[in-house]
């Protein structure tokens, strides 16, 4: 199998890193030189994509958003959704395992065959255009992934500790709190990292529900612009690689956590 | 005194969330399904089932963006799932090397699919696109196309962006089952003497069988789900070529006003999603079954 191996692992190797490089390389070209060279590096490094962007685009404000929406959405679907898995845990077995399918079937719905109502219906509440009502949305829509997980990981957990702190006259909430949420924590890493990127990376519920260039995120921001700039790469490429930075960085030191976490919610895309 | 705390108040915030935003809009979008709603005006009528006889009877381009979603999922579920088994396969074993591969085959997962549209279109252009470039330098300039404005090829290139994105994650599941098929059963087909292919077939295929099903039906869901890639690359063109089920729905919402038209498709897209995977499912839960009776004969 040696002679194989090598050759074909860094082919697909260099399918990754070369278009990756292209994309850094590209957004320190001029438009112009783009057009003769597009391969390699440039021949003159210019900034004046990122000057045009930091300029004529309000990338903090985006930026901003996107934290908003990431940050509320991540916390507020470890939150409630490790408390459904804490009762799906104690409540009597014939209704946790009801709740557990609810959410099962949950986790199959698409959110794309909910486009249409979803709009609807946040039309109807006024919530269209709102950063909570993307929120709204997003957690909504995360629940069943995050109960999965976690209350996965919380049925591993043995009955005794929580029989001992019962005895000892704990009561639900201490349980939950001092217990349960301690001994998950890994799994909570898991869904934070997978939610999170989800959340951070999502076109579809703010392409649906954010009308005014001021709510935009990041990625609805990045669609936006290159209507304005057509095939300008290097200013696209310039916004790709800003608003790239802060998942790459967190996947660059806590790789082992990404991947355990977007592994578990791969089932979400 | 000590509050009391009754077990259902756990499930109150997240479970009213979870009916308000998404079950109720789920239920919603079906009745919308029976109205020849615009989405304007506040007027509309109860139609029957009159979106779903249009939609099979008389509406082409439905059963063309049906045959472009096979398409695309079909050509992602092969190819992701075979790549993510073979580089499984040669990543096994942690050296250090390798963990770099995985990590780099992975980084694709992690960027935003807006920004792999970005950067396959560049791959892509006719004119000034990596691809184009890199088959004329090396004098393959018969092979250069118009990648996404070809009709015939458009869909598949799209699919291989999807794979190009996700495959490094689906690698990873597959290491899992790999790592967990204990070492004592390869030491039995050593010596009895397999060679590395009937080892395979025999000893390691059987086991990832499990493995496999969970990673089709997560590639399925995944791949029919494509919709951010297909509008920020083609946008369900040239003509409809491209169009897939996601986009369409957006089409006819958001483009001709077409609200209960559109419900009805995301009704029955829903229909073929939830009977794909719980098929998917249904098989995983036997084989499941199957592997753990293994489990028990397990020599340690």
């Amino acid at each position: 199998m040696r002679w194989f191996r090598l050759p074909m692992v860094w082919t697909y190797a260099l399918l990754i890193i070369v278009p990756l490089l292209v994309v850094i390389d590209s957004s320190f070209k001029s438009l112009g030189e783009l057009f003769q060279n597009p391969l390699l590096p440039p021949a003159t490094f210019t900034a004046a994509n990122y000057v045009t962007l930091a300029t004529q685009v309000p990338l903090g404000l985006y930026f901003l958003n996107s934290v908003i929406v990431t940050g509320s959405s991540v916390i507020a679907v470890i939150v409630f959704g490790s408390m459904i898995a804490y009762a799906v845990l104690r409540l009597p077995r014939k209704l946790s395992y009801a709740l557990y399918a609810v959410f099962t079937v949950g986790l199959m719905v698409p959110s794309q065959a909910n486009l249409i109502s979803v709009y609807v219906e946040m039309s109807d509440l006024h919530l269209v255009d709102t950063l909570y009502g993307l929120i709204l949305v997003e957690v909504a829509f995360l629940l069943p992934v995050a109960v999965f997980i976690m209350g996965g990981f919380m049925r591993s957990m043995s009955p005794e500790i929580m029989e001992a702190a019962k005895v000892d006259g704990a009561n639900e909430w201490q349980m939950y709190y001092r217990i349960a949420l301690p001994l998950t924590t890994p799994a909570i890493a898991s869904t934070a990292i997978f939610g999170g990127v989800i959340v951070w990376n999502d076109l579809l519920f703010p392409l649906l529900l954010l009308k005014t260039n001021t709510n935009f995120t990041l990625p609805l921001a990045l669609l936006s612009f290159s209507g304005e700039y057509q095939t300008n790469y290097p200013v696209i490429f310039a916004g790709v690689l800003l608003a790239s930075i802060p998942v790459v960085v967190l996947y660059l030191f806590l790789q082992k956590y990404f991947i355990a976490g977007l592994t578990a919610g791969a089932v979400k895309g | 005194m000590r509050a009391r705390w009754p077990i259902w108040l756990f499930l109150l915030p997240g479970g009213l969330l979870f009916l308000v935003f998404f079950v109720t809009p789920t239920l919603y979008g079906l009745s919308l399904s029976f109205t020849n709603w615009n989405g304007i005006s506040p007027h509309y009528n109860w139609i029957g089932v009159s979106n779903y006889t249009n939609m099979f009877t008389n509406d082409s381009v439905f059963w063309e963006a049906v045959q472009n979603t096979f398409k695309f999922v079909a050509t992602t579920v092969i190819l992701q799932s075979l790549f993510s088994l073979i580089f499984a396969l040669l990543l096994l074993r942690n050296t250090r090397t390798n963990v770099f591969f995985r990590t780099l085959f992975f980084f694709p997962t992690i960027l935003s699919t807006v920004s792999v549209a970005f950067i396959w279109m560049f791959i892509y252009d006719p004119n000034i696109g990596i691809l184009n470039t890199a088959l004329g330098d090396v004098g393959l300039t018969a092979w250069q196309h118009d990648w996404l404005g070809n009709k015939v090829i458009a869909i598949f290139c799209l699919a291989m962006v999807q794979v190009w994105a996700h495959t490094g994650q689906l690698l990873i599941i597959y290491l899992a089952g790999l790592q967990q098929i204990p070492q004592e059963y390869y030491e039995v087909a050593k010596i009895e003497g397999a060679n590395r292919w009937q080892t395979f077939w025999r000893v390691t295929w059987p086991l990832l069988v499990p493995v496999t099903t969970m990673v089709v039906a997560y590639t399925t869901i995944q791949s029919f789900q494509a919709f951010v890639l297909v509008f920020a690359l083609t946008n369900g063109g040239p003509g409809n070529a491209t169009e897939i089920l996601g986009t369409y729905i957006y089409h006819q919402a958001f483009m001709n006003n077409h609200f209960g038209y559109a419900a009805a498709i995301s009704v029955v897209f829903m229909i073929i999603i939830a009977v794909l995977t719980m098929g998917q499912f249904g098989i995983l839960r036997l084989r499941i079954g199957g592997s753990m009776g293994n489990k028990e004969v397990n020599p340690t």
